[in-house]
């Protein structure tokens, strides 16, 4: 292992290698910051590229500086604009924005940065002693048990969303799951909830719903009130304040160690991925700190902020094992990666790190550069980045609604898809005003197309739904998830009882 | 009958529809083979449909979770900018339909100078430099950069419709 890391470190560190990372974060932030292009969408395009640089270990490398870049562009639009443009940096816009809104964006950007560079080095440590060992334990993982994890991730997002909501966000969550089964679906070939309607026939936009729920209702909020969007010369100057202060870096110091582990392993279970990760390291962090003096989760808390954060990047590594190690894409993203690997005539899996030791080690080790790039490029940049919130509200509404469309439009290159946008924004706002937490549909809506394909997996090799109490981890699971949504309605319960008997003595 | 009721009873209304579809339309249209598997297309949305229904009950009979608005926040939500906000939708429903026939360049000029005019913008040189730039801008951007194709002007001078 020694030597491979020699080979890799002496690969990585040459000067056209780092020339590749850096460029690679550059473009990756800069591209990544426009809502509705994702890491998937970046890479897809900068593979024409990075084959045509011929050597295999350079094109990862480029790409996987690009990844990183995407990934940490994603949370600047969701902090600042609150406009995720990538599945994985939705559970960042939960307490960052809030954090962006209260003055403190060079805050949270900062906290972004730090949590991410931090979620990652672990994560490429860990990529690097544990990646043959963890590809085993990923190999015990079937589709009942996937189904099992989601289950419980989908539970945790709604027993977290608050006091009294657990039913309103348990409905928000099938609403997501109901708008991901239309269309047709990868296991039956056959159009669904369609109505007849062709344009519906490939399911409804990821990009199409995250800016409904997000953006377009926040920008409307800001036009219906216009003191949402003043801020005092006060907080323009917090805007650039970029400090984390002792006891603020104490307080995250838990939460990133936690989630860079959690994160990783998440990552390291292909199907996983990223967005689980993320939203399932923001769920187990509101849960520790239910007790806390600590701002509120939802209301601009920098653990909410650090904890996605740290758990997407260390995600993203992790994804790294199955992919380097047996060949698995563990996400769409490295599932594009993979392809470009074939087409660079590298085939990866469990022989790789023998034949190949020179491009296995130098990803890895140019994982580590990448992130330490990106904490350096990206620290000085974010008092100019943050100042996109001092720009006057007559500027900035009409910006935010023409990138909620633009990025909506070019993923697609429909205009049915911006209508579908609208009505679908104008409803999202609605359920706002009512108090419905919007959340839980668009982590429905990402998590329903892989559960439905492990559920009907997994019925199919059963034969039926025996898997539920044959397989003792997927029995487990679920009742893990059904603790998770009925402690909090019965702990609800018994404070409204408390509540009556006191006022009635 | 409040908002929170109200959207109660729509997502019952809209899982009862969902359900109707998945138990009985798209079960009739199952070829005889599908029928066969163990797992059928309609078989998750029947999971989801039955629970939603529950669900859906529960909201639309149990108590209010919602702390009672008072009159000084009905008063701001009246004061809200409603016309300020429809403007806006109907500028967004007209740059979706125009998008395509009119090009790129001149509908997102127009939508950025008359979004910033119907906000209070009133400083029309610097709007429309400004308003030009970025239309141009991200148009090179996309286009030119990324390579994603779209249609700069109307269709009368690119050729077709």
């Amino acid at each position: 292992m020694l030597e491979g890391l020699m080979i890799g470190l002496s690969t990585a560190l040459s000067l056209e290698m780092l020339l590749m990372v850096i460029g690679g974060c550059l473009i990756g932030t800069f591209i990544g910051m426009l809502p509705g292009l994702g890491p998937m969408s970046i890479i897809a395009i900068m593979i024409p590229v990075a084959i045509s640089i011929g050597d295999p270990a350079a094109a990862l490398i480029l790409l996987a500086g690009v990844y990183y870049g995407a990934i940490f562009g994603g949370s600047t639009s969701s902090i600042l604009i609150n406009a995720p443009g990538v599945a994985g940096t939705v559970a960042t816009s939960f307490d960052g924005y809030p954090m962006a809104r209260a003055g403190k964006a060079g805050k949270a950007l900062t906290i972004a940065a730090v949590a991410s560079f931090c979620g990652g080095t672990v994560g490429a440590i860990l990529l690097m002693g544990f990646a043959p060992m963890l590809a085993s334990v990923a190999l015990l993982f079937h589709s009942a048990e996937y189904f099992a994890l989601m289950v419980v991730g989908l539970s945790a997002i709604a027993a977290f969303a608050g006091n009294g909501q657990v039913t309103k966000a348990l409905a928000m969550t099938l609403l997501g799951l109901m708008l991901a089964t239309v269309g047709e679906s990868a296991l039956f070939n056959m159009p669904r909830f369609t109505y007849g309607m062709l344009n519906l026939q490939s399911g409804i936009g990821f990009i199409t719903l995250a800016m409904a729920m997000f953006a377009l209702p926040e920008a409307l909020f800001l036009i219906l009130d216009p003191s949402r969007s003043k801020s005092s010369s006060e907080q323009q100057q917090a805007i650039k304040n970029l400090r984390i202060s002792k006891q603020e870096a104490k307080s995250i110091a838990p939460v990133v160690g936690r989630q860079s582990v959690l994160g990783f392993l998440i990552g390291v279970l292909p199907g996983a991925g990223a967005t689980i990760a993320s939203f399932l390291g923001y769920a187990v962090e509101r849960n520790l700190n239910t007790n806390s003096k600590d701002v509120e989760f939802g209301k601009g808390s920098i653990k909410g902020l650090a904890a996605p954060e740290t758990a997407n990047n260390a995600a993203c590594t992790g994804s790294f094992v199955p992919l380097l190690t047996l060949g698995i894409p563990g996400s769409g993203t490295t599932a594009i990666l993979l392809g470009a690997l074939i087409a660079l005539n590298v085939t990866p899996g469990p022989r790789l790190m023998v034949d190949q030791p020179a491009i296995f080690w130098s990803v890895i080790i140019s994982m580590y550069i990448g992130n330490l790039v990106l904490l350096i490029l990206n620290l000085p940049l974010i008092p100019y980045i943050a100042k996109i919130l001092t720009v006057p509200r007559a500027y900035l509404i009409p910006f935010i609604l023409f990138f909620t469309l633009m990025g909506v439009y070019i993923g697609q290159n429909n205009a049915v898809e911006l209508m579908i946008l609208i009505v679908l924004g104008v409803l999202a706002t609605i359920f706002r005003f009512a108090g419905y937490p919007l959340a839980p549909l668009l982590i429905g809506f990402i998590l329903g197309p892989m559960l439905e394909n492990n559920f009907s997996r997994s019925v199919q090799l059963f034969d039926g739904i025996s898997f539920l109490w044959e397989r003792p981890m997927t029995g487990g699971l679920l009742a893990i998830a059904l603790l998770l949504v009925l402690l909090p309605t019965c702990r609800h319960w018994l404070e409204q009882r408390k509540k009556a008997i006191t006022a009635n003595s | 009958m409040t908002l929170e009721r109200f959207l109660a009873v729509f997502f019952l209304i809209l899982v009862l529809g969902y359900g109707y579809t998945a138990f009985f339309i798209i079960d009739a249209s199952l070829p005889p083979f599908i029928k066969m598997n163990p797992v059928w297309p309609s078989s998750f949305p029947k999971i989801i449909a039955s629970i939603g229904v529950l669900i859906a009950l529960f909201l639309v009979f149990s108590k209010s979770s919602q702390p009672k608005k008072s009159d000084e926040e009905l008063e701001a939500i009246r004061n809200y900018h409603w016309q300020s906000a429809f403007l806006l939708l109907g500028m967004m429903v007209a740059y979706a339909l125009l998008l395509r026939p009119i090009g790129f360049i001149i509908t997102t000029f127009a939508f950025l100078s008359l979004g910033a005019i119907a906000l209070g913008e009133r400083r029309l040189p610097l709007l429309f430099v400004i308003a030009l730039t970025c239309a141009g801008g991200i148009w090179y951007l996309v286009q030119q950069v990324l390579g994603i194709y779209l249609r700069p002007w109307p269709w009368f001078l690119s050729g077709g419709f």
